[in-house]
């Protein structure tokens, strides 16, 4: 090995780090290695592919799957796997983007509420639990039609559909885990509330809590495709899953492959990030780890 | 005997957890079976009432055999008739051994119905004066009250009225004062010990507390990973217990007339299961007296006095002059 | 005495419960009018059986829950209602050990951090060594160190809550049944550990426990709990009880000897419920020498020849 002294400190830990770990069982690897590939994919789009997602050619539109056209091209004539490519780019990072910050605030609302409980707790369960009432499609119909519809509309709507499942989780874990003898032990070593939140709470359900949000990206990623199929989300000629799902589906039978394609890979993306999510919450539990000294 | 266990073995898996274990308990007796966690003393019952197979337990070896009858391979359906009619099982935790949503008269009523086919005044009748004999005050009143409505030591008593009710032969109490306060602990331990000289049943009693052991027990059977290290009459065990381990668990008690600092316990702990050796003492890495022989070769039982003795070295003979006289 | 380390007077705490939407609220006393004082040195037990308000005094007095009347003096000073930075100083003396070695350490600490969170706590550095020096004080290979508490046995476990507590160099220290989840082979090297740790450390102890053997071999003082309130203060553990409970409790622990077999006569009942204190004494309802006056009026602390006993019939000596 030629690794220097302090790498070789650092490369154990990453091995050791729970997501590397989760690549490595059978289910997270095959689940892992899809959605590398589909967020270089989307990183490298421009590299990848000759063709613009945006490029029209009317002459060689409706071409079934070929060589130069691997999943055929639109009713424009543009190449369908391009504008899957860059669709994956809105598609993605529209999700991932709006649960990471619904995740950041559902943890921070919950575990408060959770921890200090009283009526800041009620206020905020009273408020949480309003939006969970309804289907997170309606809420998130509901918001895009008061932002209107693109892509901050898409990420906002996602955002507060979101919010409750966290805010309920978190709050849920934090309020089993501070009656811990742990939590008690910790006060009593003078541990301000700030430390017992973050060093003992938060960490503590952290791992279900991120399956979760992992979880939740796969359903959002179909949220944001709903939301493209209604023409609310990201707007033309931005590409984006959803959108076209739903320009092909008045094409169903005359290029059938304009709407299968894209349809395809949001399924194949959603089971990945559910397979990975589940594999990571096995190697996120700290209490699986063997003793090896 | 009521029950005789023979070189009984058992695995879960691949785990071999009880190694050729035995003991026998007669009518009108009470063996204590003594053990710290882990050392099979639960697993043990549950080899004796046929439920380890639930739990994916297999015997490997052995005999149990009660009142004659063999039971080690005996079917699912014949031990169903056996369990509650002829032994009875009284598990740790009396709060989870009740049904929430029945009275206590119901559920005690069930097990006569059941097994002595009573009809259902004579077997609430039946209840009434099971309950009354373990002291519980208003007993028709307790029979109409849900579980949660008593207090621990109310439901244990419930738990050993349940044990009694179908007039069982053997009963096998896995640490039935183990969650009770010492007051309430000491009222369910004498109306057991009362139970079997009265009624001439056998009790098999599992416990970590020598205390009771010495209050209740006729005989006791010492476990130490799963082995039988040392099994025989309760006065010489106490008096002079030829285990190194007997000895050191005795000693392990905390008692007034000890001198400050006399009280040190048993250096590391019990070996896990995947780690058992099988030619070698299990005891020999705590033990004070282990030699090389202890590590390479497996001590097999044998009388000491009026014991058995798993031991290369055991206390009053070899080191100590008192040894001659054996 | 001199000044004594710890003084409780009038330590009562009670909590509410309950509530609902058509239920009125209920209060329970878990701790009336305990009066205390823990000298220097002392080893002092506190027994009773469960719902006594044993840990919820340990708890008073290390200012986890806040008292609902009575004060607590530490080192003479009064710490009843103290906050903030001088509640985090008084820390610093004060430390616990708790039942359950099991949810007693936070399940993604090593052993390391375990031990190093009081000066985390108090945001100050961690001497350099220290947690090695504590993992041999308290007998645990220093290979430890970087192992999680699931991969370690209970009784190793205790060992770290013991290190935990003692990192700070405190003077006094609560232990709340520290061995009751423990197998005896091993509550026996715990005690045996304590035992030298209060030597060498020049430490003070309020052991909590409800096992009397116990107490007796271990402590050098012993208070009796029943139902919130102080049955009895034995300033000599050896010394025949007064209290008719505390007889009974004794007479309950049975003697690890087949010839010494008790034929005692259990106490009949069982505790009441904490919600409906019964008027007078907490014990008369199941004490086996109750009189009249016993139902009615509230026994108060009298001296005797071994302590304190709250009784109108004590056992004579």
């Amino acid at each position: 090995m030629t690794v220097t002294a302090p790498v070789s400190g650092l490369l154990p830990a990453l091995r050791r780090s729970a997501p590397v770990q989760a690549l490595a069982s059978w289910k997270g690897g095959v689940a892992g290695t899809f959605l590398i590939l589909v967020v270089l994919g989307a990183l490298f789009a421009p590299w990848l592919t000759p063709y613009g997602f945006d490029v029209q050619n009317l002459p060689g539109a409706f071409q079934a799957p070929n060589l130069s056209h691997p999943m055929g091209t639109d009713e424009f004539g543009r190449d369908v796997l391009t504008r899957i490519l860059y669709g994956a780019r809105t598609s993605l990072s529209v999700s991932a983007v709006a649960i990471a910050i619904s995740l950041f605030c559902g943890m921070v609302l919950g575990a408060s509420a959770g921890y200090f409980g009283g009526r800041f707790d009620r206020a905020v369960m009273v408020v949480v639990d309003l939006t969970w009432a309804f289907p997170e499609i309606l809420v998130a119909l509901m918001l895009v039609a008061i932002i209107g519809p693109g892509t901050t509309g898409t990420l906002v709507a996602i955002c507060v559909a979101y919010l409750a499942q966290f805010t309920r989780l978190t709050r849920a874990q934090v309020m089993a885990l501070k009656s811990e003898t742990f939590v008690e032990a910790a006060r009593g070593m003078g541990a301000s509330n700030a430390a017992i939140l973050f060093r003992h709470l938060l960490p503590n359900c952290l791992g279900p809590v991120l399956v979760a949000g992992m979880l939740a990206t796969g359903d959002a990623i179909i949220l944001e495709a709903t939301l493209g199929f209604f023409g609310l989300g990201a707007q033309p000629p931005t590409p984006s899953w959803g959108g076209m799902m739903s320009s092909g589906s008045g094409l169903l039978f005359k290029g059938p492959w304009i709407i299968m394609f894209p349809g395809l890979c949001i399924a194949l993306t959603v089971v990945a990030i559910n397979m990975f999510g589940d594999a990571l919450l096995h190697k996120l539990d700290v209490r699986e780890r063997v003793r090896t000294a | 005997m009521l029950m005789e266990v023979k070189e009984l073995s058992l695995s879960i898996g691949k785990v071999a957890l009880l190694d050729r274990v035995s003991f026998s308990v007669d009518r009108g007796q009470v063996l204590g079976l003594v053990g710290e966690s882990g050392s099979g003393k639960s697993l043990t019952a549950l080899a004796l009432t046929g439920l380890v197979r639930r739990i994916g337990g297999r015997i490997t070896g052995g005999s149990i055999a009660f009142d004659g009858q063999e039971l080690s391979d005996l079917p699912e359906p014949a031990y169903r008739k056996l369990r509650g009619k002829r032994i009875a099982f009284i598990t740790q935790n009396p709060m989870s051994a009740l049904d929430a949503l029945k009275t206590i008269g119901d559920q005690v009523d069930q097990v006569s119905r059941l097994h002595l086919g009573l009809s259902r005044k004579a077997a609430r009748a039946h209840t009434v004066d099971i309950l009354t004999r373990l002291r519980i005050p208003e007993a028709a009143t307790v029979a109409r009250a849900y579980p949660h409505q008593l207090s621990g030591g109310m439901k244990q008593r419930v738990v050993i009225a349940m044990a009694l009710a179908a007039d069982a032969d053997l009963i096998i109490a896995d640490e039935p004062t183990t969650a009770l306060d010492v007051t309430v602990q000491a009222q369910i331990v004498m109306i057991l010990s009362e139970l079997v000289r009265k009624r001439n049943i056998g009790l098999i009693l599992i416990t970590h507390d020598m205390g009771v052991v010495a209050q209740i027990c006729d005989k006791v059977c010492v476990l130490y990973a799963g082995r039988v290290a040392e099994s025989g009459p309760v006065g010489q065990l106490f008096d002079t217990p030829r285990h190194p381990y007997s000895a050191a668990l005795i000693g392990c008690i905390p008692r007034e007339c000890m001198a400050p600092g006399a009280l040190k316990g048993i250096p590391g702990t019990v070996p896990s299961a995947l780690n058992y050796g099988a030619e070698c003492c299990r005891f020999a890495s705590r033990c004070a007296r282990a030699d090389a022989l202890c590590h390479t070769t497996r001590p097999l039982p044998h009388s000491q006095g009026a014991a058995l003795v798993a031991c290369h070295h055991p206390q009053g003979t070899a080191a100590q002059p008192e040894a001659l006289d054996v | 005495m001199s000044e004594p380390i710890l003084a409780l007077s009038g330590l009562t705490r009670r909590f509410s419960t309950g509530g609902g939407f058509l239920r009125p609220a209920r209060s329970m006393t878990a701790v009336r009018g305990v009066d205390l004082q823990v000298a220097r040195g002392d080893i002092v037990g506190v027994v009773g059986e469960s719902g006594c308000g044993k840990s919820t005094l340990a708890r008073l007095a290390m200012r986890l829950l806040e008292p609902s009347d009575g004060t607590i003096r530490f080192e003479g000073q009064d710490v009843t209602h103290l906050g903030g930075r001088a509640l985090k100083s008084l820390r610093k003396k004060l430390q616990m050990v708790f039942q359950d070695p099991y949810s007693s350490l936070d399940p993604r600490y090593t052993v390391r951090d375990c031990i190093k969170e009081p000066f985390r706590a108090l945001g100050e550095p961690v001497p350099p060594g220290r947690v090695e020096d504590l993992l041999d004080q308290v007998g645990l290979p220093r290979s430890f160190a970087e192992s999680y508490p699931h991969q370690m046995s209970g009784g190793q476990r205790q060992r770290v809550g013991i290190a935990r507590a003692l990192a700070y160099a405190p003077d006094f220290v609560v232990l709340d049944e520290p061995t009751a989840s423990l197998d005896v082979s091993i509550q026996a090297q715990i005690i045996a550990l304590l035992q030298d740790l209060h030597r060498q450390r020049d430490l003070t102890y309020l052991f909590i426990s409800h096992d009397l053997g116990l107490v007796r071999y271990f402590c050098s003082r012993i208070v009796v709990m029943y139902l919130g309130s102080v049955v009895e203060v034995m300033e000599d553990p050896h010394a025949a009880p007064r209290h008719p409970y505390t007889r009974a409790l004794m007479e309950s622990s049975f003697v690890p000897d087949p010839e010494a077999r008790a034929t005692i006569v259990p106490l009949e009942g069982e505790i009441p419920s904490p919600f409906a204190l019964p008027l007078g004494c907490p014990f008369a309802p199941r004490c086996p020498r109750v009189q009249d006056r016993c139902r009615s009026e509230l026994p108060q602390p009298t001296a005797t020849t071994i302590g304190r006993v709250s009784c109108f019939n004590p056992i004579e000596a």
